[in-house]
């Protein structure tokens, strides 16, 4: 009988850290399946116990702000052209024309091929989110289904870096995940870590998409965002938009709940992005207090947490203008973006 | 000379074996003419207790067994009182004063209905317990249990009540009739020789007034027939038990018939949750 | 203010229709009672809501005969498809007022409104419309073809969940074809009467249902009632054998759901959130006020920090405070009586050495109110492991195998409730198997359903309350030979016992 040798992996701080100083593939696999499994009943009832706090008054006030500032305005599609970017960039720079006080959203989040128009269109406004202004975030890794060679990946996201991206939104493999391959998904998550990095040494920060649909499972969802912050990843993401479900509260639920025993753990934070399916303010609102009665409310900033959305802060806008005015709004009172 | 007959001793059945009563006492059993017949053991309070330990003892391992197992166990029961049926129409005769065609339809009976409680003990979950379609994702499922340990004060022969008691629960058995112990006692050397395991039915003869009060307020005893209580205060039984939240089955009158009912006045019903789910 | 603290969201009580003064509803009629009225209030705020009438022995004995003249002329002789038409008009006037009925039973117990909207009075529907369709199939409810009904029904109910235990003891009785006298709990009157409102609404037929509120005294007279064939009571331990007693000999068909100490057993490979989730909501559920509350936390001894430190963690975001403020996890406490009862229970396990630990919650000025609680490093020999406090605190204790759990679990003179964690099911369906308690949640805890019985092993009662086997509480097979002796014996021995 021979035993197999330890695949090593690539060398990642945290995992090393939580793993010891060679990690292996075998070595990976066995902490990811020893971790705590997941009710999906419970996490779904708990979800939807969050989901019936009332937030009436001052605090949605406060809410429908923030999250403004805490959404991606997204687009993604194959018929994207300089002119739709333009405008994205426009309204997320001024979301509403009509009320000056109305908070700036805290990304636009296009491909990586059109990092360069979100650029120019943001001029002066582009910048750190947590400091007013708006940063870019682009995708990559073969956006949305991560079928490529690993080649190509990490030249899409070094492309998006050099562009100017700020943020990376990058696809886990999917395929090598559920074929049990996690040693392969945590080199790739590592390596486009890597692909992050700019010239100056600074890095483009790393969001991971675990396209949860596709997981399925909340086990695998659970281990995927484990294994996504052992290798580097500076948030978690769940979806592309691109396959349903999307995000969906239950799945940030517990991708909050791994960010906490994470921070428990370390001392780190580490961000969550619910991505995709999000239209109602009534519904970003249980995300928030899904946020604070999970990890807390220093997590409901831009650099903690974002919504990956595009009709949602038009139906933010609209909240908006019935507190302020006191009567109903229409589609006619926001704008395309 | 005509040959001399061996007399029986007739002494307490308990966690299957046959001790006399601890407290040394018997008494004299007469034939419905006035005739001796036999000194039977009276039982005191000491062996009431003693019959409880032994029955709570056999709980696990009873209630352990599989239906199908506990079912073939009663009915090799029958088939052994099947083949005594003669010496339990003697002694009913004998100490009833009743002629032997009303003693063999008692003994008929009373196999039959034994026979009828071992089918009993695969199934009566089945027809006690069953799913239940909860409006969530949950599988539910609410089955009968035994309660524990049981105490019976049967009547008459109290052939006919023993069989529903193992078909759930380990018993204690004082018998009613007093003056008429003859087949108990002989009912508990079938049961020695069958492959019933030993504090799963204990029989105590005597005097059922003093004796049932110490059943009744027992703590570890967790049901309480009250069949053949009729002539007792068993009104105070029932006030004692209740104490402890016994459950109570009050008096019938004769003997009581073929009842599902019986078996499962002995049965709690567990309702079991679980989450079912996909993911 | 943080966003955390949530602006306040009260649920107006401006729907409440309610009069300064009610009687008790005898015969479809609200009538004077011959005791001394007194007041309900709301245990938030200490204020009075409205009157109530008290019955005295006179008025029992006119419930009763009101419910029998009901049985005896009308209920008895009505179809069983007529009695489920009552029933289901019953559930659906439940439905259209469930706003207003959440309301009142907020108010007048201290719970919070999301849960009497939610919970409660969801469940109150559930209930009657489940044993509506019961009434005309009681050849299929297992005790053989047609089961007769009882006769006069005397339930005494609780104060935790008013109007819940009111559907679970009114729609079974009404189903099998028995006519009821129900009295409410003297803290929690109030949905029992809007209850009755409903009844004329509903037009069910004068004195199939008699609601007569009132104190102990109207209690024990009603069950002890020569006219009654059947008692239903949901209460106290200590109360339920006391009313066995008093029943012994009488012939009176008796269910009782009595009190509880619930072991909710964790093990170390459990889905540990939603196992946080449930030891939560086991025991602070309604304030803890659950015969079936998870009181008793059996954690795997190599978990047990990790569970503890989790605990406090999640405790630390439940609201206590105004009941009809719609973010309030845990309302008041129902009485000052029960409030001092938990203080001296949590005093006695200070001193026996246990480490308290009570989440930071802001205590408002009137009213009763106890921060949930937590009690680590019990043993099973502490009394405050033991008795039944009936409030939020929770008990920890460990456990190193299965089998040790199953047996700490067991340690006890209940028997009405437990809980299993575990992703492992061939665990959980052995320890289910084992443990000695009458309802048992794996992976989830304080699930209600009118489908699923309810009810103890042991010291907690007999009888179930939901499901198939609800019904067997209210008749009795048609050749049952199991009860023939005894009514015979009635008053006189009991009466020369006392």
């Amino acid at each position: 009988m021979t035993i197999e040798q330890p695949v090593a992996l690539a060398p990642a701080e945290r995992a090393i850290q939580i793993l010891g100083g060679d990690i292996t593939e075998r070595g990976l696999r066995l902490h990811l399946e020893g971790l705590s499994g997941v009710d999906a009943v419970g996490l779904e009832q708990r979800a939807a116990d969050l989901g019936s706090r009332s937030i009436k008054t001052t605090s949605k006030a406060w809410a429908l702000d923030r999250i403004i500032e805490l959404i991606d305005l997204t687009t993604l599609e194959g018929a994207d052209t300089p002119g739709k970017v333009r405008s994205l960039v426009a309204k997320a720079m001024n979301p509403d024309p009509a009320d000056p006080t109305t908070p700036r959203v805290a990304a636009v989040c296009v491909y990586g091929d059109k990092v360069p128009d979100a650029v120019a269109a943001l001029g002066a406004a582009h910048g750190d989110p947590d400091k007013g202004l708006i940063s870019v975030a682009a995708v990559a890794t073969a956006f949305p289904s991560g079928r490529a060679s690993l080649r190509v990946k990490l030249a899409d996201t070094a492309d998006a870096v050099q562009s100017g991206a700020d943020e990376i939104d990058m696809v886990i493999d999917r395929g090598a995940f559920l074929s049990g391959r996690y040693g392969q998904v945590f080199d790739e998550i590592v390596a486009v870590k890597e692909a992050c990095r700019r010239d100056d040494g600074t890095y483009a920060h790393l969001k991971v998409i675990l396209e949860t649909g596709e997981l399925t499972t909340y086990d695998n969802v659970r281990r995927a965002s484990w294994l996504s912050i052992l290798a580097g990843g500076d948030f978690i993401k769940t979806s592309t938009g691109k396959v349903a479900p999307a995000a969906t509260l239950p799945v940030t639920l517990l991708m909050l709940e791994v960010v906490r025993d994470w921070h428990r753990l370390t001392g780190e934070k580490i961000g969550v992005k619910p991505a995709g399916g999000i239209r109602a303010s009534k519904d970003a609102i249980k995300y928030l207090v899904t946020v604070v009665e999970t990890v807390g409310e220093e997590w409901l900033v831009p650099h903690l947490f974002r919504f990956g959305a595009s009709s949602l802060l038009n139906d933010v806008l609209l909240q908006r203008q019935k507190l302020s005015t006191g009567h109903y709004s229409g589609p006619d009172y926001v704008t395309l973006d | 000379m005509s040959r001399l007959a061996i007399p029986k001793t007739y002494k307490l059945y308990i966690g299957g074996k046959f001790p006399r009563s601890e407290s040394g006492r018997t008494y004299e059993v007469v034939s419905s003419k006035g005739a001796f017949l036999a000194n039977a053991a009276k039982a005191s309070r000491k062996d009431a207790r003693d019959a409880v330990v032994a029955a709570r003892a056999a709980v696990a391992g009873w209630s352990g067994a599989t239906g199908y197992n506990r079912g073939q166990v009663l009915y090799r029961i029958a088939e052994l009182l099947e083949g005594r049926r003669a010496q339990f129409v003697e002694e009913i005769s004998a100490t009833e004063g009743v002629t032997a065609a009303v003693a063999s339809a008692q003994v008929d009976a009373a196999i039959d209905l034994w026979v009828w409680y071992a089918g009993w003990a695969d199934k009566y979950v089945q027809v006690a317990g069953n799913g239940n379609p909860v409006s969530g994702p949950y599988f539910n499922l609410s089955t009968p249990e035994p309660t524990g340990v049981v105490a019976i004060i049967a009547p008459q022969t109290g052939a006919s009540l023993l069989g529903l008691a193992s078909v759930v629960a380990p018993a204690v058995i004082v018998v009613a009739n007093e003056s008429a112990p003859l087949s108990a006692i002989s009912l508990s050397e079938v049961l020695a020789t069958s492959d019933v395991p030993g504090g799963v039915i204990n029989i105590l003869t005597g005097s059922p007034a003093e004796i049932a009060p110490w059943l009744a307020s027992h703590a570890d005893v967790n049901g309480l027939d009250l069949a053949g209580a009729e002539q007792l205060e068993w009104i105070d039984l029932q006030i004692a038990a209740a104490d402890t939240l016994k459950r109570v089955l009050t008096p019938v009158s004769g003997i009581p018939g073929a009842s599902l009912d019986r078996i499962t006045a002995f049965t709690e019903t567990k309702t079991v949750w679980h989450t079912k789910s996909l993911i | 203010m943080s966003f955390l603290e949530y602006a306040a969201a009260p649920e107006s009580t401006a729907i409440l229709n309610l009069r300064p003064s009610y009687g008790l509803f005898i015969n479809g009629e609200f009538v004077d009672g011959n005791g001394k009225p007194f007041t309900t209030i709301s245990p938030a705020t200490e204020k009075g809501i409205a009157e109530i009438a008290n019955a005295d022995s006179h008025d029992v004995d006119l419930a009763v005969a009101a419910a029998r003249r009901a049985y005896d002329r009308t209920w008895s002789r009505i179809s069983g498809a007529d009695r489920g038409k009552y029933l289901f008009r019953i559930a659906r006037l439940v439905q259209e007022r469930a706003r207003e009925l959440a309301v009142a039973e907020s108010l007048d117990n201290g719970k919070p409104i999301k849960e009497s909207r939610d919970v409660d009075i969801p469940l109150v529907a559930a209930w009657f419309f489940y044993y509506a369709g019961w009434a005309d199939k009681l050849d299929y409810a297992g005790m053989g073809a047609s089961p007769r009904s009882l006769g006069v029904a005397a339930q005494v109910i609780p104060w935790n969940f008013p109007l819940l235990m009111l559907a679970w003891k009114i729609a079974p009785a009404l189903a099998a074809g028995n006519t009821v006298v129900l009295k409410p709990a003297e803290t929690t009157p109030l949905t029992a009467l809007l209850f009755a409102e409903i009844l004329q609404q509903a037009e069910l037929p004068a004195g199939v249902v008699n609601i007569i509120t009132g104190a102990g005294d109207t209690g024990q007279a009603l069950v002890n009632h020569p006219d009654v064939n059947k008692v239903a009571f949901t209460g106290s331990t200590e109360v339920g054998r006391a009313i066995a007693r008093s029943v012994a000999g009488t012939g009176k068909k008796v269910t009782l759901e009595l009190g509880g100490k619930a072991a909710n057993i964790v093990f170390d490979d459990a889905p540990i959130d939603q196992a946080i989730e449930g030891v939560v909501n086991g025991i602070f559920f309604n304030q803890g006020h659950v015969c079936c509350a998870g009181s008793r936390l059996l954690v795997q001894e190599n978990i047990h920090e990790e569970v503890v430190e989790r605990l406090k963690q999640r405790l630390s975001t439940l609201r206590m405070g105004d009941p009809l403020d719609k973010n309030t996890d845990i309302g008041a406490i129902n009485s000052k009586a029960q409030l001092d009862r938990i203080r001296e229970l949590t005093d006695i396990g200070e001193a026996e050495g246990g480490d308290r630990w009570t989440a930071d919650c802001v205590i408002p000025e009137n009213g009763f109110w106890f921060a949930p609680t937590i009690f680590d490093n019990m043993s099973p020999s502490s009394r405050l492991a033991r008795d039944e406090v009936f409030g939020p605190v929770l008990s920890v204790l460990t456990f190193r195998t299965p089998a040790e759990a199953i047996a700490k679990a067991n340690n006890t003179p209940f028997g009405l409730s437990a809980g299993i964690w575990s992703d492992k099911g061939s665990k959980v369906l052995a320890v289910a198997d084992q443990l000695k308690a009458g309802v048992i949640w794996a992976n989830t805890f304080n699930r209600f359903d009118p489908a699923s019985p309810f009810g103890g092993y042991k010291e907690s009662g007999y009888g179930r309350e939901g499901g198939r086997h609800g019904l067997a509480a209210y008749l009795q097979s048609a050749t049952d030979s199991g009860q023939a002796v005894a009514t015979t014996r009635v008053a006189i021995k009991k009466e020369a016992s006392k």
